[in-house]
């Protein structure tokens, strides 16, 4: 199953409709991003910002709607037929989901490994590169379970990035770092962006992550796409639901 | 209509739950022929199941077979049928003690090892972490397992089996005293291929029952630290119980190829 989008759309989201547990949390959200773009997507804890983001790789498939990715319509694809659109993407996840019983560099190797490459010397020289773009050089030989949760999402971050993809995928990259780590990471998307033109798609909650490095923002709300728009229009919206957002407000009794 | 509805549901989750095995073990068997086998971590997998699996396996059958040899010479003694403890152990040993008491103890240390271990990447979504590296993670966990299960298994039963015959000759010939030719003469007149082919077979597929079922409660792991303290007991006790089940639909089959005696 094949349609066509847009040349300039990386991926195509339309009427996307999930639910979990019995709660729908999904309610026919669409949204476009375009090619080299940053795009934020911001929303509540537990509003399924998360969930979205797992659709976009096939980790999740919609009850109803569809995600294109390139041309190739990846909902409703069997778990091998994936494997060819995510060669091309990379996903960092909230807590990096690091491989435990491998090393760092191992972790790192990881994805160049499997995708066949069998020198070595040119596998160490790409894990030193990642490792150095994140700020980690000469932790090569740490277990995961002996770094930190900033290190785990940076050594997570440098294995998505090894084989260079074209789009990237972040579930809440900066959460839990401190404020200059969470802006050299921001820093990295941006300059990654420039550079090589990667496609980044960015779940957080953080506003000043969002405008250091959006192109484009969307608001999930109620299981839809409540807002879209550029960082200048998020700031000069008067809608109360986003002017809570952006400024933090709770409504809640002190 | 309650009692009814409860067997009715019953009948329908084992049913569905065999259905899942089928289906991860189809999986499995195009990891196999249609992805990359990765060598490196069947020999790796081979060392976990089969290597450090030994001792267990060891002290199982020796003090089986000690203790058989002990009760079936007691009972025999009686009759002046000493020299017949010898087939007795050696093909009680080989057609279902050996396999059977090697498997549920492989259910027990490698089982529970596989089914926590592919538990723990569930929840801490490494599983998702291999699948968004277009890494599919039957081929990357199940099949070397089910690899390294073909290959260690039936070596694990042999062993097994070895060291309990020989537990009960030493026992028999050299502390209750019976005669060593006679014993030896015995048992290899009544032990026969058939009796080998059979326990071989039984732990090979014992060994498959064991990773399907480990391996299926893993990846289905929910729920954080319970779930997979859940998903581990689950998978040692299902695993058992299958291979006791198992083993009794085995010996009506293999019997009509490798029936017993002469």
């Amino acid at each position: 199953m094949t349609e066509h989008a847009h040349p300039s759309e990386v991926i195509t989201v339309d009427n996307l409709v999930q639910t979990i547990g019995g709660q729908e949390i999904l309610r026919g959200f669409s949204l476009k991003v375009y090619q080299g773009e940053t795009l934020v997507l911001l929303g509540r804890s537990g509003g399924g910002k998360s969930v979205f983001l797992r659709h976009l790789i096939g980790l999740m498939q919609p009850v109803s709607g569809t995600v294109t990715v390139g041309q190739e319509v990846i909902s409703g694809l069997q778990e091998r037929e994936l494997a060819k659109v995510r060669r091309s993407m990379g996903m960092l996840f909230q807590n990096g989901a690091l491989f435990d019983s491998l090393t760092v560099a191992d972790n790192v190797a990881f994805p160049l490994r499997e995708r066949g490459e069998t020198d070595e010397t040119i596998v160490t020289a790409k894990v030193e590169e990642a490792l150095q773009m994140v700020d980690l050089a000469g932790h090569e030989a740490k277990m995961p379970v002996n770094l930190s949760g900033g290190m785990r999402k940076r050594v997570a971050l440098a294995r998505a990035l090894v084989n260079q993809p074209r789009c990237m995928l972040y579930d809440e990259p900066t959460a839990g770092l401190d404020p200059i780590v969470a802006d050299s990471i921001d820093l990295l998307i941006r300059r990654l962006q420039r550079k090589l033109g990667v496609t980044s798609i960015v779940v957080t909650h953080d506003m000043k992550s969002t405008f250091t490095i959006a192109d484009h923002v969307a608001l999930l709300h109620e299981g839809r796409c409540y807002f879209y728009g550029t960082c200048d229009q998020l700031r000069a919206s008067t809608d109360p639901v986003i002017r809570d957002f952006v400024e933090g407000r709770s409504h809640d009794e002190p | 209509m309650a009692p009814a509805r409860y067997v009715g549901d019953l009948i329908f989750s084992f049913a569905r739950y065999l259905g899942d095995l089928a289906l991860l073990a189809g999986e499995t068997m195009r990891g196999i022929f249609h992805g990359e086998v990765r060598p490196q971590l069947v020999v790796q997998q081979i060392y976990e199941v089969g290597f450090r699996s030994q001792l267990v396996v060891l002290i199982t059958g020796a003090f089986t077979g000690a203790v058989f040899a002990t009760q079936t010479y007691f009972q025999f003694h009686r009759l002046q049928m000493d020299t017949a403890v010898g087939p007795v152990v050696s093909v009680s040993m080989f057609r279902e003690l050996g396999p059977v008491l090697c498997g549920l103890m492989v259910a027990g240390r490698v089982g529970a090892a596989m089914s926590a271990e592919l538990g723990t990447m569930k929840v801490t979504e490494q599983l998702d972490a291999l699948r968004a590296l277009a890494v599919h993670p039957v081929d990357y966990l199940v099949v070397p397992r089910f690899l390294a299960m073909l290959v260690s298994m039936p070596l694990l039963v042999a062993e097994c089996i070895g060291v309990g015959i020989l537990a009960a000759y030493l026992l028999t010939t050299q502390i209750l005293g019976v005669s060593e030719t006679y014993y030896v003469h015995n048992m290899l007149h009544f032990t026969g291929g058939r009796d080998v082919a059979m326990g071989l077979i039984k732990g090979m597929v014992f060994g498959v029952v064991i990773v399907f079922v480990s391996c299926h409660q893993g990846l289905n792991a929910r729920e954080g630290a319970v779930g997979v303290g859940r998903a581990t007991t689950e998978a040692v006790v299902i695993g058992s119980l299958f291979i006791l089940v198992v083993n009794f639909f085995l010996t009506m089959t293999l019997n009509i190829f490798f029936p017993a005696g002469k």
